[in-house]
Protein backbone atom coordinates (compact mmCIF):
# COMPACT_ATOMS: atom_id res chain seq x y z
CA UNK A 1 0.00 0.00 0.00
CA UNK A 2 1.36 3.52 -0.89
CA UNK A 3 1.77 6.01 1.33
CA UNK A 4 -0.39 8.17 0.01
CA UNK A 5 -2.97 5.78 0.14
CA UNK A 6 -2.36 4.74 3.19
CA UNK A 7 -2.92 8.67 4.78
CA UNK A 8 -6.17 8.51 2.52
CA UNK A 9 -7.30 5.87 4.82
CA UNK A 10 -6.55 7.32 7.97
CA UNK A 11 -8.66 10.26 7.15
CA UNK A 12 -11.36 8.76 6.17
CA UNK A 13 -11.23 6.64 9.18
CA UNK A 14 -10.78 9.47 10.93
CA UNK A 15 -13.64 11.80 10.03
CA UNK A 16 -15.94 8.39 9.96
CA UNK A 17 -14.93 7.91 13.35
CA UNK A 18 -15.18 11.85 14.86
CA UNK A 19 -18.43 11.93 12.95
CA UNK A 20 -19.85 9.05 14.56
CA UNK A 21 -18.47 9.82 17.63
CA UNK A 22 -20.24 13.78 17.61
CA UNK A 23 -23.32 12.18 16.59
CA UNK A 24 -23.47 10.17 19.60
CA UNK A 25 -22.66 13.33 21.68
CA UNK A 26 -25.43 15.26 20.19
CA UNK A 27 -27.62 12.34 20.35
CA UNK A 28 -27.18 12.27 24.00
CA UNK A 29 -27.89 15.70 24.41
CA UNK A 30 -30.81 16.32 22.29
CA UNK A 31 -33.04 18.14 24.99
CA UNK A 32 -30.13 20.37 26.39
CA UNK A 33 -29.08 21.50 22.26
CA UNK A 34 -33.04 22.40 21.95
CA UNK A 35 -33.32 25.67 22.72
CA UNK A 36 -37.00 25.77 24.08
CA UNK A 37 -39.21 23.08 25.01
CA UNK A 38 -42.70 22.64 23.78
CA UNK A 39 -46.11 22.59 25.94
CA UNK A 40 -46.50 18.72 25.15
CA UNK A 41 -42.73 18.63 26.29
CA UNK A 42 -43.88 20.05 29.42
CA UNK A 43 -47.21 18.30 30.17
CA UNK A 44 -45.12 15.01 29.79
CA UNK A 45 -42.68 16.36 32.31
CA UNK A 46 -39.36 16.11 30.24
CA UNK A 47 -39.03 20.13 31.08
CA UNK A 48 -37.19 20.76 33.97
CA UNK A 49 -40.04 22.21 35.75
CA UNK A 50 -37.94 23.15 39.20
CA UNK A 51 -35.63 25.11 37.37
CA UNK A 52 -36.33 27.97 34.64
CA UNK A 53 -36.65 26.77 31.11
CA UNK A 54 -37.58 28.27 28.01
CA UNK A 55 -40.87 27.29 26.04
CA UNK A 56 -41.93 27.73 22.32
CA UNK A 57 -44.55 27.64 20.26
CA UNK A 58 -47.51 29.80 18.81
CA UNK A 59 -49.22 32.05 20.50
CA UNK A 60 -52.92 30.85 20.45
CA UNK A 61 -54.89 33.05 18.23
CA UNK A 62 -57.36 35.16 21.03
CA UNK A 63 -55.49 34.77 24.10
CA UNK A 64 -53.29 37.81 24.07
CA UNK A 65 -54.72 40.28 26.66
CA UNK A 66 -53.16 43.27 28.65
CA UNK A 67 -53.66 44.43 32.07
CA UNK A 68 -54.24 48.25 32.65
CA UNK A 69 -50.83 48.89 33.90
CA UNK A 70 -49.95 48.79 30.27
CA UNK A 71 -46.89 46.00 30.49
CA UNK A 72 -48.33 43.34 32.06
CA UNK A 73 -49.24 40.82 29.22
CA UNK A 74 -51.26 37.32 29.69
CA UNK A 75 -50.92 35.06 26.55
CA UNK A 76 -51.27 31.22 25.64
CA UNK A 77 -48.54 29.46 23.98
CA UNK A 78 -49.77 26.32 21.83
CA UNK A 79 -48.32 23.81 19.76
CA UNK A 80 -52.19 22.72 18.79
CA UNK A 81 -51.70 19.53 21.00
CA UNK A 82 -51.39 21.17 24.49
CA UNK A 83 -51.25 24.68 25.40
CA UNK A 84 -49.76 26.75 28.50
CA UNK A 85 -50.91 30.09 29.67
CA UNK A 86 -48.33 33.00 30.27
CA UNK A 87 -47.61 35.83 31.96
CA UNK A 88 -44.89 37.84 30.95
CA UNK A 89 -44.04 41.67 32.50
CA UNK A 90 -42.36 43.33 30.21
CA UNK A 91 -41.80 44.69 26.55
CA UNK A 92 -42.72 42.26 24.00
CA UNK A 93 -40.75 42.23 20.78
CA UNK A 94 -42.50 43.58 17.73
CA UNK A 95 -42.94 40.79 15.92
CA UNK A 96 -44.80 39.46 18.89
CA UNK A 97 -48.58 38.82 17.57
CA UNK A 98 -51.54 36.06 17.93
CA UNK A 99 -50.70 33.11 15.46
CA UNK A 100 -47.04 33.50 15.28
CA UNK A 101 -44.21 31.78 16.57
CA UNK A 102 -43.00 32.62 20.27
CA UNK A 103 -39.87 31.47 22.99
CA UNK A 104 -40.61 32.09 26.53
CA UNK A 105 -38.19 31.90 29.30
CA UNK A 106 -39.16 31.38 33.02
CA UNK A 107 -40.90 29.18 35.15
CA UNK A 108 -43.58 27.20 35.77
CA UNK A 109 -45.62 28.23 38.50
CA UNK A 110 -47.69 25.99 41.32
CA UNK A 111 -50.81 27.99 39.76
CA UNK A 112 -49.81 25.91 36.36
CA UNK A 113 -49.21 29.48 34.85
CA UNK A 114 -45.88 30.03 33.08
CA UNK A 115 -43.80 33.30 34.67
CA UNK A 116 -41.64 34.81 31.87
CA UNK A 117 -38.99 37.02 32.51
CA UNK A 118 -38.40 36.89 28.61
CA UNK A 119 -40.21 36.81 24.95
CA UNK A 120 -38.60 36.42 22.01
CA UNK A 121 -40.37 36.14 18.60
CA UNK A 122 -39.75 34.06 16.25
CA UNK A 123 -40.39 34.22 12.59
CA UNK A 124 -40.81 31.64 10.04
CA UNK A 125 -38.57 31.43 6.34
CA UNK A 126 -40.92 32.83 4.02
CA UNK A 127 -40.31 36.25 3.03
CA UNK A 128 -43.08 38.03 0.36
CA UNK A 129 -44.90 41.64 0.02
CA UNK A 130 -47.44 42.47 1.71
CA UNK A 131 -49.92 42.03 -1.05
CA UNK A 132 -49.24 38.54 -1.52
CA UNK A 133 -49.72 37.94 2.49
CA UNK A 134 -52.84 39.21 2.04
CA UNK A 135 -53.66 37.10 -1.13
CA UNK A 136 -52.39 34.25 0.74
CA UNK A 137 -54.74 35.04 4.14
CA UNK A 138 -57.56 35.41 1.89
CA UNK A 139 -57.41 32.14 0.09
CA UNK A 140 -56.63 30.66 3.47
CA UNK A 141 -59.64 32.31 4.76
CA UNK A 142 -62.09 31.06 2.06
CA UNK A 143 -60.42 27.87 2.36
CA UNK A 144 -61.09 27.06 5.72
CA UNK A 145 -64.91 28.83 5.22
CA UNK A 146 -65.37 26.28 2.38
CA UNK A 147 -64.33 23.75 4.89
CA UNK A 148 -66.11 24.56 7.76
CA UNK A 149 -69.46 24.91 5.41
CA UNK A 150 -68.84 21.21 4.26
CA UNK A 151 -68.80 20.19 7.77
CA UNK A 152 -70.63 22.35 10.18
CA UNK A 153 -72.99 24.38 7.58
CA UNK A 154 -74.66 26.33 10.64
CA UNK A 155 -71.54 28.02 11.40
CA UNK A 156 -70.67 30.05 8.36
CA UNK A 157 -70.57 33.57 8.65
CA UNK A 158 -71.24 35.81 5.67
CA UNK A 159 -68.39 37.44 4.20
CA UNK A 160 -67.96 40.98 4.89
CA UNK B 1 -3.96 17.24 -26.63
CA UNK B 2 -3.24 16.41 -23.25
CA UNK B 3 -2.92 19.77 -21.08
CA UNK B 4 -0.68 18.74 -18.39
CA UNK B 5 -2.71 19.89 -15.50
CA UNK B 6 -0.18 19.24 -12.66
CA UNK B 7 1.87 21.85 -14.39
CA UNK B 8 -0.21 24.42 -12.42
CA UNK B 9 -0.12 22.82 -9.06
CA UNK B 10 3.83 23.61 -8.79
CA UNK B 11 3.95 27.24 -7.02
CA UNK B 12 6.49 29.04 -9.56
CA UNK B 13 3.66 28.29 -12.45
CA UNK B 14 0.58 28.97 -10.73
CA UNK B 15 1.63 32.21 -9.63
CA UNK B 16 1.71 33.26 -12.72
CA UNK B 17 -1.78 31.90 -13.68
CA UNK B 18 -3.58 33.26 -10.51
CA UNK B 19 -1.73 36.42 -11.37
CA UNK B 20 -3.77 36.96 -14.46
CA UNK B 21 -6.93 35.33 -13.04
CA UNK B 22 -8.01 37.66 -10.24
CA UNK B 23 -9.48 40.82 -12.92
CA UNK B 24 -11.31 38.25 -14.27
CA UNK B 25 -13.04 36.98 -10.65
CA UNK B 26 -12.53 40.56 -8.89
CA UNK B 27 -14.35 42.95 -12.25
CA UNK B 28 -17.55 40.63 -12.05
CA UNK B 29 -17.87 40.38 -7.93
CA UNK B 30 -17.67 44.32 -7.77
CA UNK B 31 -20.10 44.75 -10.58
CA UNK B 32 -22.44 42.03 -9.27
CA UNK B 33 -22.16 43.80 -5.65
CA UNK B 34 -23.51 46.55 -6.89
CA UNK B 35 -26.31 45.11 -8.70
CA UNK B 36 -27.14 43.19 -6.21
CA UNK B 37 -27.12 46.09 -3.45
CA UNK B 38 -29.29 47.88 -5.83
CA UNK B 39 -31.96 45.21 -6.31
CA UNK B 40 -31.77 44.11 -2.71
CA UNK B 41 -32.70 47.89 -1.81
CA UNK B 42 -34.47 49.77 -4.36
CA UNK B 43 -36.32 46.29 -6.04
CA UNK B 44 -37.59 43.92 -3.91
CA UNK B 45 -40.53 44.51 -2.16
CA UNK B 46 -40.58 45.45 1.58
CA UNK B 47 -41.82 42.18 3.28
CA UNK B 48 -45.27 41.36 4.80
CA UNK B 49 -44.37 40.21 8.35
CA UNK B 50 -40.32 42.05 8.79
CA UNK B 51 -41.03 45.24 6.84
CA UNK B 52 -37.18 46.39 5.93
CA UNK B 53 -35.61 45.46 8.19
CA UNK B 54 -35.45 41.83 6.25
CA UNK B 55 -33.23 43.57 3.98
CA UNK B 56 -30.06 42.74 6.49
CA UNK B 57 -30.72 38.81 5.05
CA UNK B 58 -29.02 40.41 1.58
CA UNK B 59 -25.50 40.28 3.26
CA UNK B 60 -26.15 37.63 6.13
CA UNK B 61 -27.17 34.46 3.81
CA UNK B 62 -24.51 34.61 1.15
CA UNK B 63 -21.53 35.38 4.04
CA UNK B 64 -22.96 32.50 6.02
CA UNK B 65 -23.30 30.08 3.29
CA UNK B 66 -19.83 30.82 2.47
CA UNK B 67 -18.51 30.63 5.68
CA UNK B 68 -19.36 26.77 6.21
CA UNK B 69 -18.52 26.44 1.89
CA UNK B 70 -15.52 28.26 1.99
CA UNK B 71 -14.42 25.76 5.09
CA UNK B 72 -15.17 22.57 3.48
CA UNK B 73 -13.00 23.90 0.57
CA UNK B 74 -10.37 24.99 2.92
CA UNK B 75 -10.36 21.20 4.62
CA UNK B 76 -10.45 19.47 0.72
CA UNK B 77 -7.35 21.76 0.42
CA UNK B 78 -5.59 20.92 3.34
CA UNK B 79 -6.61 16.85 2.87
CA UNK B 80 -5.33 17.04 -0.46
CA UNK B 81 -1.93 18.38 0.54
CA UNK B 82 -1.35 15.80 3.37
CA UNK B 83 -2.60 13.21 1.29
CA UNK B 84 -0.71 13.83 -2.26
CA UNK B 85 1.66 15.92 -0.67
CA UNK B 86 1.43 19.18 -2.77
CA UNK B 87 2.51 22.44 -1.44
CA UNK B 88 -0.38 24.56 -3.40
CA UNK B 89 -2.83 22.43 -1.91
CA UNK B 90 -1.83 23.07 1.46
CA UNK B 91 -1.20 27.00 0.62
CA UNK B 92 -4.50 27.16 -0.76
CA UNK B 93 -5.54 26.20 2.49
CA UNK B 94 -3.70 28.95 4.39
CA UNK B 95 -4.72 31.72 1.93
CA UNK B 96 -8.79 30.73 2.53
CA UNK B 97 -9.23 30.98 6.40
CA UNK B 98 -9.07 34.61 6.73
CA UNK B 99 -11.49 35.03 4.09
CA UNK B 100 -13.52 31.67 6.00
CA UNK B 101 -13.35 33.80 9.51
CA UNK B 102 -14.33 37.38 8.22
CA UNK B 103 -17.69 35.80 6.69
CA UNK B 104 -18.40 33.41 9.66
CA UNK B 105 -17.65 36.93 11.92
CA UNK B 106 -19.63 39.09 9.35
CA UNK B 107 -22.44 36.66 9.92
CA UNK B 108 -22.86 36.39 13.32
CA UNK B 109 -22.47 40.26 13.34
CA UNK B 110 -25.33 40.69 10.50
CA UNK B 111 -27.03 38.27 12.57
CA UNK B 112 -26.72 39.70 15.94
CA UNK B 113 -27.84 43.32 14.42
CA UNK B 114 -31.03 41.13 12.82
CA UNK B 115 -31.69 38.99 15.87
CA UNK B 116 -31.99 42.18 18.28
CA UNK B 117 -34.98 44.00 16.13
CA UNK B 118 -37.00 40.78 15.26
CA UNK B 119 -36.55 38.54 17.83
CA UNK B 120 -35.69 40.96 20.73
CA UNK B 121 -32.23 39.03 21.15
CA UNK B 122 -28.96 40.26 20.08
CA UNK B 123 -28.09 36.49 20.86
CA UNK B 124 -29.20 33.10 22.41
CA UNK B 125 -27.30 30.17 22.55
CA UNK B 126 -29.19 28.20 20.35
CA UNK B 127 -28.39 25.35 18.17
CA UNK B 128 -27.33 27.35 14.74
CA UNK B 129 -26.24 30.61 16.74
CA UNK B 130 -23.38 28.41 18.74
CA UNK B 131 -22.13 26.14 15.80
CA UNK B 132 -22.00 29.08 13.65
CA UNK B 133 -19.53 30.30 16.70
CA UNK B 134 -17.76 27.58 16.82
CA UNK B 135 -16.67 27.70 13.38
CA UNK B 136 -15.51 30.90 13.45
CA UNK B 137 -13.42 29.72 16.67
CA UNK B 138 -12.07 26.40 14.43
CA UNK B 139 -11.38 29.38 11.72
CA UNK B 140 -9.31 31.41 14.22
CA UNK B 141 -7.84 28.12 15.81
CA UNK B 142 -6.61 26.93 12.25
CA UNK B 143 -4.96 30.02 11.65
CA UNK B 144 -3.24 30.74 15.62
CA UNK B 145 -2.22 26.55 14.81
CA UNK B 146 -0.39 27.48 11.41
CA UNK B 147 1.35 31.01 12.62
CA UNK B 148 2.60 29.49 15.82
CA UNK B 149 4.77 26.51 13.99
CA UNK B 150 7.95 28.26 12.61
CA UNK B 151 8.11 25.28 9.68
CA UNK B 152 5.88 26.12 6.89
CA UNK B 153 5.31 22.14 6.11
CA UNK B 154 4.69 21.18 9.56
CA UNK B 155 2.54 24.22 10.07
CA UNK B 156 0.62 22.90 7.37
CA UNK B 157 0.02 19.15 8.54
CA UNK B 158 -1.10 20.44 11.87
CA UNK B 159 -3.48 22.93 10.32
CA UNK B 160 -4.89 20.10 8.07
CA UNK B 161 -5.76 17.95 10.84
CA UNK B 162 -7.21 20.78 12.82
CA UNK B 163 -9.39 21.37 9.48
CA UNK B 164 -10.78 17.90 8.64
CA UNK B 165 -11.19 17.33 12.22
CA UNK B 166 -13.22 20.43 12.19
CA UNK B 167 -15.12 19.85 9.05
CA UNK B 168 -17.93 18.07 10.99
CA UNK B 169 -19.74 20.54 12.42
CA UNK B 170 -20.08 22.28 8.83
CA UNK B 171 -22.92 19.69 8.42
CA UNK B 172 -24.34 20.18 12.23
CA UNK B 173 -24.48 24.16 11.68
CA UNK B 174 -26.54 23.25 7.99
CA UNK B 175 -29.30 20.76 9.43
CA UNK B 176 -29.00 22.16 13.17
CA UNK B 177 -32.33 23.92 12.28
CA UNK B 178 -33.75 20.65 11.30
CA UNK B 179 -32.75 18.81 14.12
CA UNK B 180 -33.52 20.76 17.44
CA UNK B 181 -35.92 23.36 18.47
CA UNK B 182 -33.61 26.80 17.62
CA UNK B 183 -35.16 30.45 17.49
CA UNK B 184 -33.39 30.54 14.26
CA UNK B 185 -35.92 29.69 11.44
CA UNK B 186 -35.33 27.31 8.66
CA UNK B 187 -33.77 27.44 6.01
CA UNK B 188 -35.23 29.97 3.00
CA UNK B 189 -33.38 28.66 0.15
CA UNK B 190 -33.72 24.76 -0.24
CA UNK B 191 -32.25 22.43 -2.91
CA UNK B 192 -35.66 22.30 -4.12
CA UNK B 193 -37.87 25.33 -4.03
CA UNK B 194 -36.89 28.82 -2.36
CA UNK B 195 -39.47 30.73 0.26
CA UNK B 196 -39.40 34.04 -1.05
CA UNK B 197 -40.85 36.73 -3.85
CA UNK B 198 -39.15 36.61 -6.81
CA UNK B 199 -37.18 39.74 -6.54
CA UNK B 200 -35.85 39.13 -3.45
CA UNK B 201 -34.27 36.14 -4.59
CA UNK B 202 -33.05 37.35 -7.61
CA UNK B 203 -30.80 39.80 -5.01
CA UNK B 204 -30.10 37.29 -2.86
CA UNK B 205 -28.33 34.78 -5.28
CA UNK B 206 -26.72 37.83 -7.01
CA UNK B 207 -25.47 38.70 -4.03
CA UNK B 208 -24.16 34.96 -3.31
CA UNK B 209 -22.26 35.23 -6.72
CA UNK B 210 -20.79 38.30 -6.04
CA UNK B 211 -19.73 37.06 -2.64
CA UNK B 212 -18.18 33.56 -4.10
CA UNK B 213 -16.41 35.95 -6.46
CA UNK B 214 -14.84 38.13 -4.29
CA UNK B 215 -13.55 35.07 -2.54
CA UNK B 216 -11.88 33.27 -5.60
CA UNK B 217 -10.35 36.96 -6.46
CA UNK B 218 -9.07 37.71 -2.75
CA UNK B 219 -7.73 34.33 -1.82
CA UNK B 220 -5.46 34.20 -5.57
CA UNK B 221 -4.07 37.76 -4.17
CA UNK B 222 -3.11 36.10 -1.22
CA UNK B 223 -2.16 32.16 -2.02
CA UNK B 224 0.65 34.79 -4.60
CA UNK B 225 1.75 36.58 -1.54
CA UNK B 226 1.96 33.23 0.49
CA UNK B 227 4.03 31.56 -2.27
CA UNK B 228 6.06 34.16 -2.67
CA UNK B 229 6.90 34.04 1.04
CA UNK B 230 7.71 30.74 1.15
CA UNK B 231 9.63 30.40 -1.78
CA UNK B 232 11.61 33.75 -1.36
CA UNK B 233 15.11 32.03 -1.88
CA UNK B 234 14.41 30.19 -5.01
CA UNK B 235 16.21 31.35 -8.37
CA UNK B 236 12.40 32.08 -9.76
CA UNK B 237 11.52 34.35 -7.59
CA UNK B 238 14.31 36.46 -8.26
CA UNK B 239 13.58 36.44 -11.31
CA UNK B 240 10.82 37.51 -11.29
CA UNK B 241 9.95 40.92 -13.03
CA UNK B 242 7.86 42.57 -10.25
CA UNK B 243 10.84 41.36 -7.43
CA UNK B 244 13.74 42.93 -9.80
CA UNK B 245 11.82 45.83 -9.44
CA UNK B 246 11.66 46.22 -6.26
CA UNK B 247 15.14 45.52 -5.77
CA UNK B 248 16.36 48.41 -8.35
CA UNK B 249 14.29 51.07 -6.50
Amino acid sequence: MRARTKTLLFIIGGIAVIAAAVGLVLYALKDNVSLYFTPTQVFNKEAPLAHSFRIGGLVEVGSVKRETDGLTVHFIITDTLKSMPVTYKGILPDLFKEGKGVVAQGKLQADNVFYAEEVLAKHDENYMPPEAKDALDKAAKAQSAVNSASAVPATITPAK
Amino acid sequence: MAINWFKYAAPASFYGLAGKMVPFFAWPAAILFALGIYIGFFVAPTDAVQSEAYRIMFIHVPVSILSMFIYLVMAGYAALGLIFNTRLSSMMATALAPTGALFAFIALWTGALWGKPMWGAWWVWDARLTSELILLFLYLGFIALQASIDDPRRADRAGALLAIVGSVNVPIIYFSVKWWNTLHQGSSIKFSDTSMHIAMKQALFIMLAACWLYVIAVTLVRVRSIILERERNTQWVSELAEVREGERS
